[in-house]
This record gives structure tokens, sequence and C-alpha cells, in this order.
């Protein structure tokens, strides 16, 4: 049978890869360049059994989402800018109650009210910073309307298997344009589930490390009882200030990803084999830049594509080795430098990184990318 | 990226240019089986303000998503024409609303004029599809996707009650952009 295909806005392919992995809980509060997933949601999830609640505000629909999650639905919730940087005390809260959430975040013109309708690239730091404490962070930035779908999905998938709230980040242009999509067969793509206590009520633990540094999650209302607080907790989620368990704990929580970041961090080299110069970008960014190397080679010039995918954790290793292969590094973005500075840090000086910056609301067009490339070829 | 075809719509907000550049799109890449990106990009008020939306249509994957040098654009209102025109591609269409475009922009394309939002008025019935008026009107002009194609694109996007209203919107802009080339 042929796969249903679709013309799907960046947002409702964000909420249908939501609905396929298995969400049937969303709270959130509209704000623009985000609200189509959850206008998608309120249709679709009362069909399926599932809740959707526009709450009283951004920080209430965080609130909500994480509730929703201990009850033991997969649960998401959907905003930009100023509604992510309302959400940062809960984001926090989800980190160190070891919840399963997933935040689309859809990037527009900032700080605060910003430029509601304009692109940009500028919330990647707040993916990471915003949350105050060490915490563990993953931030995808897809840049096309079938990966927004399908990143969903691994976004879900990785919230689930860490016990921690994902990111998804496209950025308005990603979120707002249109493109065919082929939907994915059930079973076709993977889908994780959160693992359930093997223990009875009585003996849970829902931070028993003996399980490993990702400990099972029972639900709220399946006769497990646990202590969910923000405070630094104990195996049995109460709380303590006893030093080694407190800085066991945080270490803990940020090895859940920093000790599988193979696992995480997903990225496409393009041309890069015998590339001089390399364009380091993420979401709509990095389709200007595929379309700039293109011309470069068209003009003999050695020009390649990384593009980042997880922005979060950050490929470290892969930057750190394109450095020593390359004569100079691009960095295109929709911010003052956010990606510039990381790059730069993984390329440990081995070759000069090149930012090329905007922050009016309109893209960054191919053309700034192909002229940067030829000048520090 | 010579199969490369933009196409901007572009007029006041309200117009219903988005949606005109979604079913040219559908119709390419649904219907048309080529490749199709649909953006756009207006201000934050509901109404008025320019705004435009872009399509564009290829044999092969489009990387950048928004128009580099457009191939076709169309004009409903001064402001846009004003403000979208400069990317016009020398040789490229340019198709204005005759009443309200009175000041054409100087360059080596083709104009195409008639009064579209007065056709969808006066003619059609109903002010409400002169977006579906002008999509008409630019597939005629471009002849980027089929005509049975941009049709069954539009009767999909409709409510059953509107179905001939719009057929008839998409028929009137197609033969009168046909019989200006």
């Amino acid at each position: 049978m042929a796969k249903k295909v679709a013309f799907l806005q960046g947002n409702e392919a964000a909420a249908q890869g939501a609905l396929y992995a298995g969400c049937k809980f969303f709270a959130g509060y509209p704000i623009t360049p985000s609200t189509e997933v959850a206008e998608v949601l309120s249709a679709e999830l009362p069909k399926i059994g599932g809740k959707f609640i526009q709450m009283e505000d951004e920080i209430a629909a965080m609130a909500a989402v994480i509730g929703g999650s201990l009850a033991g639905s997969k649960a998401l919730t959907a905003t930009s800018g100023p509604g992510l940087s309302l959400k940062q005390e809960l984001i926090g809260y989800a980190c160190i109650a070891e919840t399963p959430v997933v935040i689309v975040n859809v990037m527009r013109g900032g700080p605060s009210t910003g430029m509601p309708t304009g692109p940009s690239q500028s919330d990647v730091m707040s993916a990471k910073w915003g949350t105050h404490g060490d915490h563990p962070a993953i931030c995808l930035v897809p840049a096309s309307v079938q990966e927004l779908f399908e990143e969903t999905v691994r976004a879900f998938n990785l919230a689930e298997k860490y016990r921690t709230p994902v990111m998804v980040m496209p950025d308005e242009i990603v979120a707002h344009m249109r493109e065919r999509i082929v939907f994915p067969e059930p079973g076709e793509l993977e889908v994780i589930d959160r693992t359930a206590p093997s223990v009875p009520p009585e003996q849970y633990k829902p931070y028993d490390t003996k399980f490993g540094d990702v400990p099972p999650l029972a639900a709220f209302g399946s006769g497990y009882r646990f202590h969910v607080t923000g405070l630094n907790k104990m195996d049995d989620g109460f709380p303590t200030t006893k030093a080694a368990v407190v800085q066991a704990e945080e270490e803990r929580q940020v090895r859940k990803v920093d000790a599988n970041i193979d696992d995480i961090v997903k990225f496409e080299e393009y041309m890069l084999d015998d590339a001089e110069v390399a364009v380091v970008a993420f979401g709509s960014t990095s389709r200007s830049a595929r379309f700039a190397v293109n011309e470069a080679r068209k003009q003999g010039i050695k020009a390649g594509l990384f593009r980042i995918k997880t922005f979060w954790p950050f490929p470290e290793k892969q930057i750190k080795a394109l450095s020593s292969k390359v004569k100079a590094l691009i960095t295109p973005e929709m911010n003052l430098g956010m990606c510039t500075v990381e790059v730069r840090r993984c390329a440990e000086g081995k070759a000069p990184v090149h930012g090329i910056f905007r922050v009016d609301g309109e893209p960054i067009n191919p053309g700034q990318i192909l002229d940067k490339i030829k000048e520090v070829k | 990226m010579s199969q490369r075809y933009e196409i901007r719509f572009s007029g006041a907000g309200g117009q219903g240019l988005i949606l005109a550049g979604v079913i040219m799109a559908e119709a390419a890449s649904i219907y048309d089986g080529k490749q199709a990106v649909q953006s756009q990009s207006y201000g934050p008020e509901a109404r008025g303000g320019a705004s435009k939306s872009e399509v564009i249509v290829s044999d092969s994957m489009i990387d950048y998503p928004k128009a580099t040098v457009v191939d076709a654009l169309l004009a409903l209102t001064q402001e846009a024409c004003d403000k979208y025109s400069h990317d016009l591609k020398e040789g490229g269409i340019l198709l204005i609303d005759s009443d309200l475009v009175t000041k054409q922009p100087k360059g080596n394309f083709k104009v195409v004029s008639f009064p579209i939002i007065n056709t969808a008025k006066n003619e059609v019935g109903r002010e409400i599809v002169a977006n579906i008026v002008a999509l008409g009107a630019i597939v005629a002009l471009t002849g980027v996707v089929t005509r049975e194609s941009a049709e069954k694109a539009v009767l999909a996007r409709v409510p059953e009650a509107f179905v001939e209203l719009n057929k008839k919107a998409f028929q009137l802009g197609y033969e009168k952009a046909a019989a200006a080339m």
C-alpha cells in the first residue's frame, strides 16, 4: 500500500510526530509562531482518549505537563521565546524530578516580545542555560518538515529513555513552511516508552540507582506511591542535604546525557570529504548553507556543510575533528553568535571560525554565505 | 538550479495570499509529483500590512526555502508591489491588479495586468475569492503546474458549498491571464 503523503506545515508535522510517538497529553498557552502545534492537538488528542488543556499561562502549562507525565502519559507543550523564558523554572523542576517531557519551542526574534512573526535561532543557549543549576540538556534542531516530524518522535524517545526534558527547536521558517511529508507507518520509526518498575509498590523507589542511571518510573494512580520535589532528593524522592548523596545524585543526572552522547548526537555531513572550507549550520540556515556550498562547488571551491541536528549535547568530537581538517569554518546563524562560540570552543584554535549573524527578522541568504566562503577560502 | 522556479504572491494581510501559495505548492508537490516548498512572511497584524507567500518548485531537492530571484510575482497592492518587486528576475513575470497597482516598477520583465479583485467581486460575485482568481492567472502565466492539478488542489481545499464559486474564480483568472499574454 502506498504510504500516506501530505503537504504539511512544520508545526503540524511536529503535532503529528507527537501523536506518532504516543503523546496523550498536551498543555500549553498559545503563542506565535508555535500555535499550530496546539491547534492540531486540540483537535486530535480528544479523538484518541488524550487530553488537551489550554492553561492560564506558560508557567502553568509547564507544570501541567510535568503532572501529566508523572501520571503516566507522554506529555508535550509548545511555545516560543517569551514562553520559554516563563517555563524555565519548571523545566529545572522536570530535570531534578527526572520527568520525561517534550517542549517544542519555535524560535522567533527576541529578547522579550521581540519579533513574533520573524525567524530567529537565538534560543539555543536558553535550551541549556535557561534554567539555573547543573542539569542535563537535550535540544534538537530540525531543518525540514519531514525532519520536524521525525525529530519530535525522537525527542519523546530520548525524554522517555533518559527521564529528562527534551526540547525541539525549529526556527520560525522551518515551523511555518510547508513541504511534502511521507508519514511513516506505525512501527517504522522506533517508539520508546519509559521503563516501568519491576518491583511491587511497597519496594518501589523512584530514584533507585540499582537499576542504573535512569531508574524506572511508575505512574501516579497505578498503586505506586512516591514523593516528588524540587529539592535535592534521596532514592525515595524525599529531600536530603547529605553531601555525598547530593553530589552523587547531581552527577548522575548530568551523566544520563553525558555518558550517552553518541546515542543522542545526530548530524549530517555534506561534501566534507575534501572540503577546505566547512560551513557549520543548523535549522533553516543549513538550507541556505547547502545552496551556497553547491554554488561554491560549481565555481571550483572545495566547500562542505556540517549540519547540526542535535544542538545539545553539542557535537564536540565531530567539530573538533573537522577543525583540524579544514582551513576555515563558517558559522551562519540567526543570532549574534551562539553556535559560533561553541564551534570556536571545540575548534580550540585549530581553524579560524567566521560567523555570519542576522537578527533583523530576515533569513541568512545563500549569497551571504557564498561571499564568506569566497572570502576565507 | 536551472529547474528551480520561484513564485511570490504578495498583497495585504487577509487577502488569502498564503492560501494561494499553499494551493500552488500542493498542486506541484501532491498532484504533479514535483518538489515544492511554501513559506511566508507577514507582520504581527491580523489584517493589512504587506504580506507575501513564496513557493519554490523544482524537479530536485529544494534546499533554500525562500526566493532568491523571483520568476513570477503577483502584487495585489501598490505597497506590496513597491516592497517585493526588487528581486524580480530579468525576463520574469509580474502580475498586478490594474485598479490597485497604478505605479508599475521599471524593469525588464513581462507585466500582465487586469482588475483581479474587481473580477472576483463583480464577475464571480465574491471579493473573497480574489486569491483564487489570482492563482488561476499565475497558473496560466507560469505553466509551472498543470491546470488540472491546480484545479484539483483548489477544490481539495474548499468546503463543498463553495466549490462552484472557486471553480469559477479559478477559470476566470486563468482565462483572463491567458488572453492577456
